[in-house]
């Protein structure tokens, strides 16, 4: 029997591998590589795992937005079942970025949290769309919740401008980032190219998981439907 | 050093921990896909005969 090796198969043979070794190489420059920071000393490297962490927990909330319009627009059940992958791992980022944040705030800041207002707002947006995991999780699988949890969704996003604007609109105490030296900007690059992989990897494992069990369905609908 | 540990640690377990989650579903939704379409080429079999 000849075996038909499809471009699907193999990006999922090559991108576990392509995720490590971008991983090993982030981990590599962040602690062998970049320099000491002159304030912060060693403890600042946490930035190079939290500030990508936050990128990939935006860029998922983004695809839930975007799917979610896609899926109110055209009513595909792939654009929904996207959505509802990459709602899990923008929780999972986000959920990163509430972790390590505290971390490195408690020898910096001397706290482990304050109501900055960017720290609160990513605190909202997390409460968000736990709230809309925990909805496609109990509230069963059916078009009304997904048509809710889809608005959810795009209504969700909003809160991403605000809390890249939080510094500006409320003055807040987080840093940001204006000029950084070109070995810590090479670390960054590489630790968000890390993180794309792990991101891309992560969404296709579970967006394949999501169709695995709509097949499940249709056989048994197909079996009950026989006998 | 120890909240430097500690953060990378944290992100490596999460990580690790949501894949392995994954993989374990996506491993029991295979098998569960294979038993039934064994079951519902059987059933055509025995219809057909």
């Amino acid at each position: 029997m000849k075996t038909v090796t499809t471009h699907s198969d193999l990006v999922d043979s090559f991108l576990p591998w392509l995720t490590c070794v971008a991983m090993l190489a982030a981990l590599a420059m962040v602690f062998l590589y970049v320099p000491n920071e002159r304030v912060q000393g060693e403890v600042q490297r946490i930035f190079y795992f939290h500030l990508p962490s936050a990128w990939m927990a935006f860029l998922g909330f983004f695809i839930v937005a975007g799917a979610s319009g896609a899926f109110l627009w055209q009513g595909k059940r792939s654009a929904d079942l996207l959505a509802r992958a990459a709602a899990e791992l923008g929780m999972v980022f986000c959920s990163l970025v509430l972790l390590t944040g505290p971390l490195w705030a408690r020898p910096i800041w001397g706290v482990w949290w304050t109501w900055d207002p960017r720290l609160t707002m990513t605190l909202v947006l997390w409460l968000i769309y736990a709230a809309y995991v925990l909805l496609r999780v109990f509230a069963g699988d059916t078009e009304t919740v997904a048509r809710y949890a889809a608005v959810l969704g795009i209504v969700g996003v909003i809160d991403i401008p605000l809390i890249y604007l939080s510094i500006r609109l409320w003055r807040g105490i987080h840093p940001k980032v204006e000029q950084m030296a070109p070995e810590m900007a090479w670390t960054l690059l590489v630790c968000t190219g890390a993180f794309v992989c792990v991101f891309a990897w992560l969404l296709r494992l579970r967006l394949r998981s999501l169709h695995l069990r709509d097949e499940i369905r249709a056989l048994r609908q197909h079996l009950v439907a026989a006998s | 050093m120890p909240y430097l540990f500690a953060a990378f640690s944290v992100v490596w377990i999460v990580i690790f921990l949501y894949a392995l989650s994954i993989s374990r579903r996506q491993r029991e939704l295979s098998r569960e896909v294979e038993a039934l379409r064994q079951m519902t080429e059987e059933r055509t079999k025995t219809e057909s005969s």
